[in-house]
């Protein structure tokens, strides 16, 4: 199952510098630790110690943000687009 | 050095006045590995508040999509402060993930005088840099 995920540009030096890459998984949470497979580090950007998604970045599943859609429990199905961004806020 | 148009900074600092007193933030879109931020894109604050704000998800996904179909990236990142002077917040510091933007803050507490400063943010630690303003983009700087 192909999901296509794509890569902001702070976290490309996982990636190899690509924006785009390809991931398995029928959840949020499965897709993370198989793109986290073939780019070691990623999910400790994604995913915090405590196991929920990190407040830094917002993570969509086509144009659903996945705060409102189940968070790492989101399921997915072969053509999704994955897309990640860093959240950008402050006081 | 953040160097920027004047028609940018004069945007920037409109949208700013505008919000007052809550926080007004946008991003100022450049081709890709310019340097040159060239396109004001003004963003909701979905905190509507004088202290804070936040991008709206939604609308962020929108915006970054597009500028990655023009191959353009968000060379500025601005936000104004309303009540205190242009410089990071701790809160301002702690979201500042994109080490290859300059973040750039403009005061309004003053409803004369605005102040407006940029900042590179990396790894927690803050650095201001020199603006330098030029008058026609693709101009003499």
């Amino acid at each position: 199952m192909a999901i296509a995920v794509r890569i902001p540009t702070i976290l490309r030096n996982y990636t190899g510098g690509e924006k785009q890459v390809e991931a398995n998984g029928s959840s949020l949470a499965s897709l993370i630790d198989d793109l986290d497979a073939k780019h070691p580090g990623l999910k400790g950007r994604l995913v915090t110690d405590d196991g929920s998604l990190h407040r830094f970045v917002n993570v969509y599943v086509n144009d659903e943000d996945v705060r409102f859609t189940g968070a790492l429990d989101t399921g997915l199905s072969d053509g999704d687009e994955v897309t990640i961004l860093p959240a950008v806020a402050g006081g | 050095m953040l160097i920027l148009d004047r028609s940018v900074r004069d945007a920037i600092v409109a949208h700013a006045r505008r919000d007052h007193p809550d926080e007004a933030c946008g991003i100022v879109a450049g081709a890709a590995g310019s340097d040159r931020p060239e396109r004001v894109v003004e963003m909701t604050n979905a905190a509507r508040s004088m202290t804070q704000y936040e991008f709206e998800p939604a609308e962020q996904l929108r915006v970054y999509r597009e500028m990655d179909d023009r191959d353009e990236e968000p060379v500025v990142v601005y936000h104004s402060h309303t009540a205190t002077e242009a410089y990071p917040s701790r809160t301002d510091v702690r979201y500042a993930s994109q080490p290859e933007a300059h973040y750039v803050l403009v005061s309004t507490r003053d409803p004369e005088e605005t102040e407006f400063r940029s900042f590179r943010i990396v790894d927690d630690v803050v650095t201001e840099e020199e603006i330098r303003i030029s008058e026609t983009v693709g101009g003499e700087a």
